[in-house]
């Protein structure tokens, strides 16, 4: 191989890696105010009439995303998830740091879950937090159990150390079975 | 004048082998005359018959034993069995569901207890999860009366055990991490109808303070005090509930009841005493109208929720007869109140406190240690105790034989950082990141026997993990109480010696009785099952990777799941027949 062609290898590999930092480190301040929740974006099955449908945007917009994950981790405070779930580890609410989903594990069924809640206690935040934030707080959820690149997992806590931290967290893949929801088995972005 | 402390005598009528209220009594002593099963026959104690009550979260609950047949109510969906006890093996007369809202689910704090039902003029008590109260006939298990008293959309709960009154049910709510505002309700026994209703927080009108309220000290004088030790308006998100106990002294005609801890837990949001919040009222039973109120923690810097048991003795106090209440507070002390005035007449340390520095008899106040004080962004390191405190709900028992009160409790330390908390209604209002450990010495419970007239501790058993059953004293010399690993366990009461012990199936943190079966022998009987605050990490299969999770309470038993499984069961006790 000339040096030529290395270089361009070299280059083309360097671009494709800036451009996936560059998603990581993409930062959209503002999204949409409250009530703009678009319910075509969550599918909570696994049949489909016709074609399956693809996997909603927001996967790949907000799971790797640093920016994202990180205001996630701020608003999972805000709006008082650690008051039930604690830090990932479970209160009132069971824990989100461990393998099992109750009612799914993808990006759209936790956000489905914030939105509508759960009939055994899981609160409906319908029409109160911001579509953007929910997205937020949702991938921020699954980089509690590592489902998100270790390079955009939050780094630090700003409160009390109490978790090995979601950088630190071993991924553990969602276990299917009787407890998951049949919309954890999606395909992956 | 009795030459050491008894039960207050109206209030501890002679034991007819019945048990129509969780703690046995008025007084509260949780005390059995029966002496069948003494310090020599109890090795030969052997299970008579079990019974599953199909619920795996947290029995925290006493049955009842009325003329025959043994009332058991669970947690979460609450559903109440009544066992023919004149049967073999305790077949089950009939089964009463009141479907409870699942939601309520969500605005339980500590997992979805409940503590007891109560019996009185052939009809069963309880409470739901979702606030409700409910009448049951005893005989047919058909319901009387329902009555809706709280919102689960303003995080209201209820899972304390009804006392009846004089034809009025006692019951109060639960709630103080949600931001509720605590009440106690009397409600008419036959109609289910709403007599009165006291507020432990807002102006005088709702608190039921009147011409009647004479409390001891100074710093309880005052007009509108539940308003104006708050920041404005924060007395309506501010906790004050009655989730534990009540007691009544017929002769006074008083009823005692403590008020929850005020919210959120980080007191820099709430400058002020933050009245009623912390401390002990009596109040008369027919109108509510409050007596004496004393607050044992002005400003709770730690959820030191002021609902645990108070015990009705009268002893012979410095030479003078006195009517008083025994209170092991969750600061750590020991309270002996006269209960007709609301005089402190000691506050004795049962546990290392390192958060306070001692009670002031004189003024009734607490002092705080000013280097444990938590504040928003600074992790405050070594706290002892906890926020479920020295000792939390679990009740006591007092023994006339001995003079002893036996105190089940925790050994337990804390790391607290206060954070701000937002109130949204219906979610937690908390504002604190909390790690509990264990406490000097490494176990982390004990069983304490204290002497309330000696003012000291006559023995203690350590116990590995912190304990959060109720105790039970019997006149054949024996305590009783259960492990959140399983195992029931007799001690004699006079040493602490352990005579007897049996491992049910999951961890014991229910209110263990004892009662004359309808052969006439006498019988023990426990709820197994684990779960509450301590056993949340078994009862909702949290994650010990954090170490904040159940309000930090899972860091301080990360090994439970290796030694207990979720299971409730009811467990009865027996010596063999003889033949």
């Amino acid at each position: 191989m000339s040096s030529l062609s290395r270089n361009a290898v070299s280059l083309a590999l360097l671009g494709v890696l800036l451009l996936a930092a560059c998603e990581r480190e993409e930062r959209s301040y503002r999204g949409e105010p409250v009530g703009e929740v678009k319910p075509g974006a969550i599918v909570q099955g696994t049949l489909y009439a016709g074609a399956p449908s693809p996997p909603p945007p927001q996967r790949r917009e907000y799971e790797g995303n640093a920016y994202h994950v990180s205001e996630g981790k701020r608003l999972f405070e805000w709006f008082n998830c650690s008051g039930c779930h604690a830090h990932g580890g479970g209160d009132i609410g069971p824990p989100l740091m461990d393998e099992v989903w109750i009612y799914g594990g993808e990006l759209e069924n936790i956000a489905a879950t914030i939105v509508e809640g759960r009939p055994n206690g899981m609160p409906s935040f319908r029409n109160k937090i911001p579509d953007q934030q929910l997205w937020q707080i949702a991938a921020y959820v699954r980089s509690m159990q590592r489902e998100v690149r270790k390079d955009v997992a939050p780094g630090r806590d700003d409160h009390m150390a109490v978790t090995p931290g979601e950088q630190n967290q071993p991924v553990t893949p969602p276990k299917p079975g009787g407890v998951a929801s049949p919309s954890s088995e999606g395909r992956g972005p | 004048m009795p030459a050491r402390a008894i039960a207050a005598p109206a209030a501890s009528p002679p034991d007819d082998g019945n048990w129509v209220m969780a703690a046995k009594n008025y007084a509260s002593t949780r005390y059995s005359e029966l002496d069948e099963i003494d310090t020599n026959t109890v090795r030969d104690l052997q299970v008579s018959f079990t019974f599953s009550t199909g619920v795996v979260r947290g029995h925290e609950a006493a049955p009842l034993v009325v003329n025959g047949t043994m009332y058991v109510v669970t947690p979460y969906p609450n559903k109440l069995y009544a066992l023919d006890l004149t049967k073999p093996g305790a077949p089950t007369k009939w089964t009463f569901e009141p479907r409870p809202a699942a939601s309520a689910q969500g605005v339980a704090c500590c997992d979805y207890v409940n503590r007891g039902p109560a019996f009185a003029d052939g009809r069963i008590f309880i409470n739901t999860l979702d606030a409700q109260t409910i009448a049951v006939d005893a005989e047919t298990g058909r319901e009387l009366w329902r009555t809706k008293l709280g919102d689960i959309n303003k995080g209201e709960t209820m899972t304390m055990a009804p006392l009846v009154v004089k034809g009025k049910v006692l019951v109060g709510n639960a709630g103080g991490e949600f931001g509720v505002r605590g009440w106690i309700t009397a409600l008419d026994a036959e109609t289910g109808k709403i007599v009165w209703r006291a507020y432990n927080t807002g102006p005088d009108t709702d608190v039921l303070i009147g011409d009647d309220y004479k409390p001891f000290y100074d710093k309880e004088k005052g007009k509108d005090l539940g308003v104006s030790t708050w920041p404005p308006n924060a007395w309506e998100i501010g906790g004050g509930t009655v989730w534990g106990w009540i007691s009544y002294d017929p002769e006074l005609d008083l009823i005692y009841h403590g008020t929850g801890n005020p919210g959120p837990w980080n007191p820099e949001q709430r400058p002020g005493d933050n009245k009623w919040t912390g401390g002990i009222f009596a109040r008369n039973p027919d109108t509510g109208q409050a007596r004496w109120f004393y607050q044992a923690v002005p400003h709770d810097l730690y959820d030191y929720d002021g609902i645990n048991e108070l015990i009705l003795l009268d002893m012979p106090w410095q030479g003078q007869p006195r009517k008083v209440l025994i209170r092991p507070e969750r600061n750590g002390y020991l309270y002996v109140i006269d209960r007709s005035s609301g005089e402190v007449l000691a506050a004795d340390p049962y546990f290392p406190a390192n958060s306070t520095k001692g009670v002031d008899l004189k003024t009734g106040l607490i002092e705080y240690n000013e280097e444990k004080h938590p504040r928003v962004g600074k992790v405050v390191r070594d706290i002892c105790p906890t926020a479920p405190g020295a000792k939390d709900w679990n009740p006591s028992a007092f023994s006339p034989k001995t003079g002893i009160v036996y105190i089940p409790h925790n050994n337990l330390c804390m790391d607290w950082e206060s954070v701000e908390a937002n109130y949204i209604a219906g979610t937690p209002y908390v504002g604190a990141n909390v790690k509990m450990y264990a406490g000097p010495g490494g176990n982390r419970g004990t069983f304490t026997a204290w002497d309330p007239g000696q003012r000291r501790k006559v023995w203690e058993l350590k116990e590995d993990l912190p304990l959060w059953s109720g105790a039970l004293a019997t006149a054949g010399d024996l305590v009783f109480y259960g492990t959140m690993d399983g195992w029931f366990k007799a001690v004699n009461a006079g040493s602490g010696e352990l005579l007897w012990r049996f491992k049910t199936g999951s961890g014991i943190i229910g209110q263990p009785i004892s009662y004359r079966g309808p052969d006439g022998r006498q019988y023990i009987a426990i709820l197994s099952g684990v779960g509450g605050w301590a056993g949340a990490i078994v009862a909702g299969d949290l994650d010990p990777h954090d170490a904040s999770a159940a309000k930090g309470f899972v860091n301080a038993v990360s090994d439970l799941p290796q030694r207990t499984t979720k299971g409730g069961m009811l467990y009865v006790f027996a010596l063999p027949q003889r033949r």
